[in-house]
């Protein structure tokens, strides 16, 4: 059940002439979960289709499963697992013929079906909900329907186009929490699509960030994070601070002060550091006033103005000072760093 | 909480009066009529037993099922194409498509005899073709083609319609879930047109059982139900025959319509 998926080549351009896709290449490992991730219009849905075979790829691109290429194979002879933003489930079937629908296509027995759909239910926690109409169902409810309906199949590859989007906060982050364990436990090559950079980072055991129809850079969350590869990248994903001042005798001068900056070229430069590189410190070598203060619950973020020409946004667990209070900053050690090329 | 009766029932009130002036005293009126000749009540008996009367509502009953069939399987297939294709013309071709509605019956007739009466282009192609005139607007069959005629436009308009509020995801999920193209119409595409479909041939029933005008001009050897009812009327005298006919051809029509209403009912409130 663990297939390896590559696209080659890979572009997709309607019939328009607007070009959704710029010829891509992409590689998900067996079992491996692949969370693409970017903003609208990037191009998202356009790369999951046509890994589904929804969409065919421009001439010269070519999809291969397992090696196998299947980019002449529609959708339905691809054995993929789907699951839509809109979930569309069929209005005219309950939960469980949802559910079951894929295997009625196979023809699987209907004791057999019978039995499966009910694994499946029990698997999603929805047994009770068998014999429910879809639209008698809950965002929530709806979506583990649908999980289960694509997996009933036992698909070689399963694919999510943002999933949880339609989830209100907090049973977003429940669902996120039951579908990394499902993820991990079935060991299906999946690929999923999401807007979210948090859902991404959690989700992902990779992620691959788009742009404007062009993947920008694929690695680890934690690469994503901390070594961004272009400056949309370090933008995109998580905060980012961008401070503009002169690098000097291994200080780079801020109009409220300096930090270290080793290793950088002197004269003008536009440097950058996550809110959690930096911290409020009595003895800091940067200081600014707090302009507003947004608590978290497990932390405060802070918006500190004066510091730099931007605000400056910094995160602290501790006791957070008020607005309108002077602080100083101090940076960790490697912070700030050089912006990738844009 | 009286004061919003009062006003409720000041609202509904002329539409009451005018529900009873023309529609429920003309019905009884009808009614009554139907039971006023030499036979009273059991002249509903004698058209119910009549070879003649009774051949016809057979007729006139098949020939609405025909048309309403035929016109649905044509108008389902072209209205899903329409609504799913953008092609250059497309808009001129739909507007074009409900030119049929603005033509009376007799007009229908008159172009049905253009197309297969005597002089008509089919016989003359098919002179051409195997020697023989094929000339059939003056039978049921005539009749058949005018129905088709002024029926399927306005079926393809409401297909259309409904076929353009078909989620296209649930498509893509069937066939995802291994559906074929036949699989993904039986069960998604023709459960989502089900209501439009079932309103749709309810309507074109009801007017192939009720249409005149065609009938009237393509005329002499067509015995449909109206027909007999004008011929009981005018040349008959039979007024009472007449009034009983109408009441049956209203009830059978009613009937159909009511049930295709509950069936589309229950479909709907089991699709939600
Ligand atoms: N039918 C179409 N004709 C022309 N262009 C289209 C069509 N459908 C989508 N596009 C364009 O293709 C691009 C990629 O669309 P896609 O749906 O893949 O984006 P996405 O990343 O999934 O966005 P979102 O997060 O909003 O779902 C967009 O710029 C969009 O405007
Ligand atoms: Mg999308």
């Amino acid at each position: 059940m663990t297939t390896p998926i590559r696209l080659q080549a890979c572009g997709f351009t309607h019939a328009d002439g607007t070009c959704a896709l710029q010829p891509t290449d992409l590689s998900v490992e067996a079992g491996e979960t692949l969370a693409l991730l970017g903003p609208s219009g990037c191009g998202k849905t356009t790369l999951l289709r046509l890994v589904a075979g929804l969409a065919r790829p421009d001439p010269g691109g070519c999809v291969l499963f397992d090696g196998r290429d299947v980019t002449d194979l529609p959708v339905e002879r691809r054995n993929v697992g789907m699951v839509f933003q809109s979930y569309a489930l069929f209005p005219n079937l309950d939960v469980a013929g949802n559910v079951g629908y894929g295997l009625k296509i196979r023809r699987v027995p209907p004791g057999e079906r019978a039995a499966r759909v009910a694994r499946m239910l029990a698997m999603m926690r929805i047994q009770e909900l068998a014999h429910r109409r879809v639209d008698q169902l809950s965002g929530g409810q709806k979506q583990r329907v649908a999980l289960a309906r694509a997996l009933a199949v036992e698909p070689a590859v399963l694919l999510l186009d943002e999933p949880l989007t339609a989830l209100d906060a907090k049973l977003r982050e429940q669902l996120r929490v039951e579908l990394a364990g499902l993820l991990r436990s079935l060991r299906i090559t999946a690929i999923f699509v999401t807007h979210d950079q948090g859902e991404a980072l959690a989700l992902g055991d990779r992620v691959a960030v788009m742009r404007a129809g062009r993947i920008e850079q694929v690695g680890s969350p934690h690469e994503i994070y901390h070594r961004p590869r272009t400056r949309f990248v370090a933008s995109f994903v998580g905060i980012l601070n961008l401070l503009e001042g002169e690098v000097a005798d291994g200080l780079f001068r801020l109009p409220g002060g300096s930090l270290p900056a080793s290793g950088v070229a002197p004269g003008p430069a536009v440097l950058a550091c996550r809110p959690e590189q930096l911290r409020l410190d009595p003895s800091g070598t940067l200081a600014g006033r707090i302009a507003a203060a947004f608590f978290l619950g497990d932390r405060t973020r802070l918006v500190v103005e004066g510091a730099a020409a931007q605000p400056i946004v910094v995160e602290t667990v501790a006791a957070a000072p008020r607005p309108g209070e002077v602080v100083r900053l101090a940076a960790e050690p490697g912070c700030p760093w050089p912006l990738p090329p844009a | 909480m009286g004061n919003d009766r009062l006003a409720l029932a000041a609202l509904v009130a002329p539409a009451i009066a005018f529900l009873i002036a023309f529609f429920v005293f003309p019905l009884l009126m009808m009614a009554r009529t139907g039971a006023s000749g030499p036979d009273g009540l059991a002249t509903y008996l004698t058209i119910l037993v009549d070879a003649r009367y009774l051949a016809s509502l057979g007729k006139t009953v098949l020939l609405a099922g025909t048309v309403t069939l035929t016109t649905l399987a044509i108008a389902g297939v072209a209205g899903v194409f329409l609504a799913r294709h953008r092609f250059p013309g497309r808009r001129v071709l739909t507007a074009f498509l409900t030119l049929p509605l603005a033509f009376p019956g007799v007009v229908v007739g008159f172009m049905v005899i253009l197309l297969a009466g005597r002089q008509g282009v089919v016989g003359t192609i098919a002179e051409a073709l195997t020697g023989e005139r094929l000339v059939f607007a003056y039978s049921l069959a005539g009749l058949f083609v005018g129905y088709l005629y002024f029926s399927i436009p306005r079926t393809v308009l409401t297909v259309m319609a409904a076929a353009e509020k078909l989620d296209p995801a649930l498509e893509e999920g069937a066939r995802s879930l291994g559906a074929g193209r036949w699989r993904v119409v039986r069960d998604v595409v023709l459960p989502g047109l089900e209501g439009a479909l079932l309103a749709a041939g309810a309507i074109c029933f009801a007017t192939a059982m009720g249409a005149f005008g065609t009938a009237f001009t393509l005329a002499t050897q067509i015995d449909v139900l109206p027909m007999v009812i004008y011929a009981e009327f005018t040349v008959g005298a039979n007024i009472a025959v007449a009034a009983a006919l109408s009441f049956v051809l209203g009830a059978i029509t009613w009937a159909v319509l009511a049930i295709a209403r509950t069936a589309a009912g229950a479909n709907v409130a089991a699709a939600g």
